[in-house]
C-alpha cells in the first residue's frame, strides 16, 4: 500500500498537499483499490467556497459511486480537467496525475486536524 | 461466511474477496475492465460454486418440476437444460434457475446461492403432493463457467467429446480435465459463449488447473464477480434480488416467454389474467444519452420530474462506453425509443428505453 510520508490524509481515504494557502486532493491509493476502476470524476463546484467535509464531488467506479469531500474550508479553484478524459488516472497515478481539485484555504489551522501518513496507515489498517 | 473448494486459490491469485450470498468470493482479479474485455473477446473462468444444486428424481420428479415451475419442462429431452423460475403464490418470483434434464425421471435445478435456502423449502412444501426424492446436493457440488468466444477451441483438448457440436442450454455428461461424468453445458451468464462445468467439490482443483494450463496459450484469465454482473447486464439478463423478486412477477419482467399455460402450476391462474390484463409496470432496458452511470435505487422521472419508475441494474457498460440499466416504468413508458430520465443525484440525465440485448457480439 502506497501512502507517502509527505502528504496529509483524512478518514475519508484522501490525501491533501499543502503548497501555501493551496491544497492539491485526491484519493489514496487505498480507495482506488477499493473503488476499482473508475469511470469518471464529477466535480461540479468549481469557483465555490466549501467548508470542510462539504461535498465536492462524485467519483464513479463501474461497481459504485463514492461522495468526495473537502478536507479543509476554502475555494475549489482548479479542477484536473485531464480526468474527464482520462479518469484511469486515478486508478493508475493516484497521489500524482490522478489528483482531482486545488482548493484556496480559508483556515490555515484547519491543516493540524488532517492525518499523518502514519495515522492514515493506522486508519486502513496497514 | 462458507468458502468454495477454490477460495485459497482465488486468495493467491491476489483475488479481492467480498462476502456474497454468504461465500467468500472474488469480486475481482486484474479490475473488472480488463476482465470483462477477456470474456468477450478471449475466455475466462468463474468460480460460482454458490450456487445452488438440487436432484430431483423418481418416477414423480416431472410432475413437481411442472406444478413449481413456470416453464414447460415436458418439453426437455435428456441433455437439454432449459431457464425458468418458481413463481410464488402472490403473484411474484421465488427465483429463476435453470432446469437441467439428467435421466429419464432425473433433473437438476441450479438455484441461486442466496435464495438456496428459501427455494428448498418452497420446493420441499409442494414436495408432499409428489413425494419426489429431493435432494439438496450444493455443498458437495462446484461449478466453473468458462466463458468467451475462445472457449470451445481452448477447452477441446481437456475431453473426448467434440464441444462444438454442444448447442446453446444443451448439455453432456462427459470426461473432462481427467475426471469422469462431468456435466459440460453449454450455458452462461455472459452472452459471450462457453460452458458451464459442474463437478463435485473434490474434482474442481484439478479442473481449475488444467483449465488453466490448456487456456495459457488462449489468455485464459479468472474472472470476478464484478465483471460477471457487467457481463449479463449488457445482455439484459435478470439478477435475482435486483431485476425480479418476491414482488415482481413474470410479465412485468419480461419472462412471458419462460411462463406457459400449457399446465397448471403455482398462482398460474392468476397469472393467466396478468397476461390477459397486462402488467402495469414492465422492466424496461434503458440506454443514457448523456454522461452518467444509473444504479439501483435511483428514481426513473418523466419530462416533468414526476417519479414512474426505478433502477433495478446499472453500470457504466465497459463494451460500449455509455450507462446502460434496467428498470420498471409505467407500461406507458415501456415502449422501445420512449424518452425517460434517471435521477442521478441533483441531475436527471435523459435516458431512450431500447431493445435488449445492449451488446451485440461482433
Amino acid at each position: 500500500m502506497n501512502i507517502p510520508a509527505e502528504l496529509k490524509y483524512t478518514k475519508d481515504h484522501e490525501w491533501v498537499k499543502i503548497d501555501g494557502d493551496i491544497a492539491t486532493v485526491g484519493i489514496t491509493d487505498f480507495a482506488q483499490g477499493e473503488l476499482g476502476d473508475i469511470v469518471y470524476v464529477e466535480v461540479d463546484t468549481l469557483d465555490e467556497t466549501l467548508d470542510r467535509e462539504a461535498i465536492f464531488g462524485t467519483v464513479e467506479a463501474v461497481k459504485t459511486v463514492s461522495d468526495l469531500f473537502s478536507p479543509l474550508s476554502g475555494e475549489i479553484v482548479e479542477f484536473n480537467e485531464s480526468l474527464e478524459d482520462e479518469p484511469e488516472q486515478v486508478n493508475t497515478d493516484p497521489y500524482g496525475a490522478g489528483w482531482m481539485v486545488k482548493i484556496k484555504l480559508s483556515d490555515s489551522s484547519e491543516i493540524d486536524d488532517l492525518l499523518s501518513a502514519e495515522a492514515y496507515k493506522e486508519i486502513i489498517g496497514g | 461466511m462458507k468458502n468454495t473448494a477454490l477460495t485459497t486459490t482465488h486468495e493467491l491469485l491476489g483475488a479481492k474477496m467480498v462476502p456474497f450470498a454468504g461465500y467468500n468470493m472474488p469480486v475481482s482479479y486484474e479490475g473488472v475492465n480488463a476482465e470483462h474485455e477477456t470474456v468477450r473477446n478471449g475466455v475466462g473462468v468463474f468460480d460460482v460454486s454458490h450456487m445452488g444444486e438440487f436432484l430431483i428424481s423418481g418416477p414423480n420428479a416431472l410432475d413437481l418440476i411442472q406444478r413449481v415451475t413456470s416453464n414447460d419442462a415436458s418439453k426437455l429431452t435428456i441433455g437439454r437444460a432449459q431457464y425458468s423460475c418458481l413463481p410464488n403464490e402472490t403473484g411474484g418470483i421465488v427465483d429463476d434457475l435453470i432446469v437441467y434434464r439428467i435421466k429419464d425421471d432425473q433433473y437438476l435445478l441450479v438455484v441461486n446461492a442466496s435464495n438456496i435456502d428459501k427455494d428448498w423449502a418452497h420446493i420441499a412444501a409442494y414436495n408432499k403432493e409428489f413425494n419426489a426424492d429431493i435432494r439438496n446436493i450444493s455443498e458437495g457440488y462446484s461449478l466453473l463457467a468458462i466463458q468467451g468466444p475462445k472457449a470451445v477451441e481452448a477447452m477441446q483438448s481437456l475431453t473426448s467429446i467434440d464441444l462444438s457440436t454442444i448447442k446453446f442450454y444443451h448439455f453432456e455428461v462427459a470426461d473432462f480435465a481427467g475426471i469422469d461424468h462431468v456435466i459440460i453445458s453449454a450455458t452462461g451468464y455472459t452472452g459471450s459463449g462457453g460452458f458451464e462445468i459442474y463437478c463435485k467439490n473434490e474434482e474442481v482443483k484439478q479442473i481449475w488447473d488444467k483449465v488453466f494450463e490448456a487456456g495459457a496459450e488462449f489468455g485464459i484469465k479468472p474472472i470476478g464477480l464484478a465483471a460477471r454482473d457487467t457481463l449479463r447486464l449488457e445482455m439484459g439478463y435478470c439478477l435475482y434480488g435486483n431485476d425480479i423478486d418476491d414482488t415482481t412477477s413474470p410479465f412485468e419482467a419480461g419472462l412471458g416467454w419462460i411462463t406457459k399455460f400449457t399446465k397448471d402450476f403455482v398462482n398460474s391462474e392468476a397469472l393467466e389474467k396478468e397476461k390477459k390484463h397486462g402488467p402495469e409496470r414492465k422492466l424496461v432496458a434503458f440506454e443514457l444519452n448523456e454522461r452518467g452511470i444509473p444504479r439501483h435505487g435511483y428514481d426513473i422521472v418523466d419530462g416533468n420530474g414526476k417519479t414512474i419508475g426505478t433502477v433495478t441494474s446499472g453500470t457504466m457498460s465497459p463494451s460500449m462506453g455509455t450507462g446502460i440499466g434496467l428498470g420498471y416504468v409505467l407500461t406507458v413508458f415501456s415502449e422501445y425509443g420512449s424518452k425517460i430520465q434517471i435521477q442521478i443525484r441533483k441531475k436527471a440525465i435523459p435516458a431512450t428505453v431500447v431493445k435488449l440485448p445492449f451488446y451485440k457480439a461482433k
